[in-house]
């Protein structure tokens, strides 16, 4: 499956990360190699075959429904870029 | 002080040979001395550690010290310390002070042990050779031309060099037991969920393992004894009982069955490393085991799964960092779009973003059933060939890599790079146990054995490599570097 820069775009555009036009045909190049690498996968059979997406076919153990954690919102804030009042401040999103 | 194994301070310590005070100033300034030339910290908390050493005395003096209270270790710095920079090796998280502790810090607290400070790594634990650090490349105390291999070669380079006894690692592909290799070390990764996930920054969520480097086996199993355990705050943790890894290392090897995987002694594999992991299959034969040849059919399959299934999870883990609520924000954004694009462009390194943008593409729509469900399909048939081949043999043994550690700056193409994980990636894969102990040399170069056990099968690996440790001595090897600059 052949990588095309239109894909880069996506991708970057789906994870939000800002990409230069040089870096763009950078990234075409070597994701590119990397899922020619990935593409082996397609000439393996594996008709009937159950995905595995826990290496111990475990599933999502249920706990009661009770709170656990104390607040600590002033704790946790004080890593933040920008705060005021105990809320995050981002650039202004409605005028 | 440094010459000892943990085992050995454990022992000096409990006897009043000297403090855990002057041991941990030692190792503050073997780390101060020599670690310019290494670079294998990013943070050294030494008032913190002394602090901790004169806690662990007064314990050791009122009686209530536990068995490893005062012993030094190191962090690699993607395990979160509440008050402790928290940088994982990235500038993301360069001014990230973590709210909280980890399971594996809490419990190491709780033991009594010293954290002397935080390694370096690979940013957010992607790579093999530790030079995709925003803090700059490791070396290799062996050959400071060479890399320390990674993600943990931070914690491999400060153990090999003396520089602290022993340290904490994780492994997603190999990055406990491939540095750990490179640098003539021991390193176990457990089973997934033996160890907490709490509070270890996420890269590959289904893969990520912790576990201890160290100078032995039988370290390793003293400190697998203290982070192992069921943790309530990581779902995935396993509630199964840890069994005592030191009272198991000394059973007898006789009737031991080790199974050679074909396909781990193929084209790659360097004469030097094949001669040595021989040599030492041969030395368990001289301990009564017997040897067969097995098979992993899937084997050349686990890199391509690996890089599907690993960028996968990790471009939905660092979709949390936005520059809103904790690490790097852009200067002067235009709009809310702006600050993620800006925040995500400058705080991330060029692997960490060829691995989300991979992980976006492979899951996007039109391609997720090819990639991402091919990939997980495969990776069940992966699992599968290491149970079909435990019902035959005890464990598997092989080279941890390839190669020995390649010079800094040799492998500029990131698929030869990750062609390096071939032999440990698939552990990860089937969530299997896997440990690397030093075997011999090539060109100066260290050599490590794997050996890999059946799904909790860490007493039974930690036993296998200390027997095959009192029989030889290419654990207790050290680099010149460690009398030189230390």
């Amino acid at each position: 499956m052949a990588l095309e820069e239109s894909h880069v775009r996506r991708a970057a555009h789906l994870a939000r990360l800002a990409v230069s036009d040089d870096q763009a045909s950078g990234f075409v190049d070597d994701l590119s190699r990397i899922l020619d690498m990935v593409d082996q996968l397609q000439s393996l059979d594996t008709e009937g075959v159950m995905p595995l997406s826990h290496p111990l076919d475990a599933t999502q153990r249920l706990r009661a429904d009770e709170v656990t954690e104390s607040n600590q919102r002033d704790t946790f804030q004080r890593c933040a870029p920008a705060v005021e009042n105990g809320l995050y401040l981002v650039p202004r999103v409605v005028e | 002080m440094y010459e000892k194994t943990l085992t050995q301070l454990a022992a000096a310590l409990k006897s009043g040979e000297f403090s855990s005070r002057e041991l941990t100033a030692h190792y503050l300034q073997r780390i101060e001395k020599a670690d310019g030339k290494l670079n294998s910290f990013i943070s050294v908390t030494a008032e913190q550690a002394l602090k901790q050493a004169e806690v662990a005395d007064n314990a050791r003096a009122a009686g209530t010290a536990g068995p490893l209270a005062g012993i030094p270790l190191a962090l690699k710095d993607i395990f979160c310390t509440r008050d402790v920079k928290t940088s994982c090796g990235s500038k993301m998280l360069d001014n990230f002070i973590a709210p909280y502790n980890a399971t594996v810090v809490e419990k190491l607290n709780a033991a009594g042990t010293i954290s002397l400070g935080k390694t370096n790594m690979d940013e957010f634990a992607m790579g093999s050779s530790n030079e995709n650090s925003y803090y700059g490349p490791v070396k290799n105390p062996w050959d400071l031309a060479a890399v320390p291999g990674g993600s943990s070669g931070g914690s491999a380079a400060a153990v090999a060099a003396g520089l602290v006894p022993a340290a904490m690692g994780t492994d997603t592909g190999g990055s406990i037991r491939q540095p750990a290799a490179f640098c003539g070390i021991t390193g176990l990764k457990p089973t997934y969920g033996r160890v907490s996930r709490f509070g270890i920054i996420a890269y590959a969520s289904s893969l990520d393992q912790a576990g201890p480097m160290a100078r032995s086996a039988e370290d390793c199993a003293h400190l697998l004894g203290v982070i192992a355990g069921h943790d309530g705050r990581d779902s995935t943790s396993v509630t199964r009982g840890v069994p005592d890894y030191v009272e198991s290392l000394n059973a007898p090897l006789s009737g031991l069955k080790i199974g050679l995987p074909k396909e781990y002694f193929g084209d790659g594999l360097d004469p030097d490393v094949e001669k040595a992991v021989r040599e030492a299959v041969k030395v368990y034969e001289s301990l009564g085991a017997t040897v067969r040849e097995v098979s992993l059919p899937h084997t050349h399959y686990a890199i391509p799964a690996y890089y599907v299934i690993a960028p996968a999870e990790a471009s939905s883990n660092l979709s949390r960092y936005d520059g809103v609520r904790f690490g790097h924000r852009c200067e002067n954004p235009t709009d809310l779009t702006d600050l993620y694009l800006r925040s995500r462009a400058e705080g991330f390194g060029e692997e960490v973003k060829r691995r989300i943008l991979i992980g976006t593409h492979t899951l996007s729509e039109g391609f997720f059933d090819a990639y991402y469900t091919k990939a997980q399909k495969v990776r069940r048939l992966i699992r599968q060939d290491f149970l079909d081949a435990f019902e035959d043999v005890d464990v598997l043994m092989g080279p941890a890599s390839p190669t020995p550690a390649f010079d800094l700056g040799a492998k500029k193409d990131p698929v030869s790079m990750y062609l390096q994980d071939i032999y440990t990636i698939a552990v990860n894969l089937a969530g299997i146990p896997g440990i690397s102990v030093p075997a011999g040399f090539s060109n100066g170069r260290p050599v490590g054995l794997q050996i890999l056990g059946t799904h909790f099968a860490e007493a039974q690996l930690l036993n296998v490599a200390h027997q095959f440790q009192q029989a030889t001595d290419w654990h207790l090897q050290r680099p010149a570097f460690a009398e030189e600059y230390a």
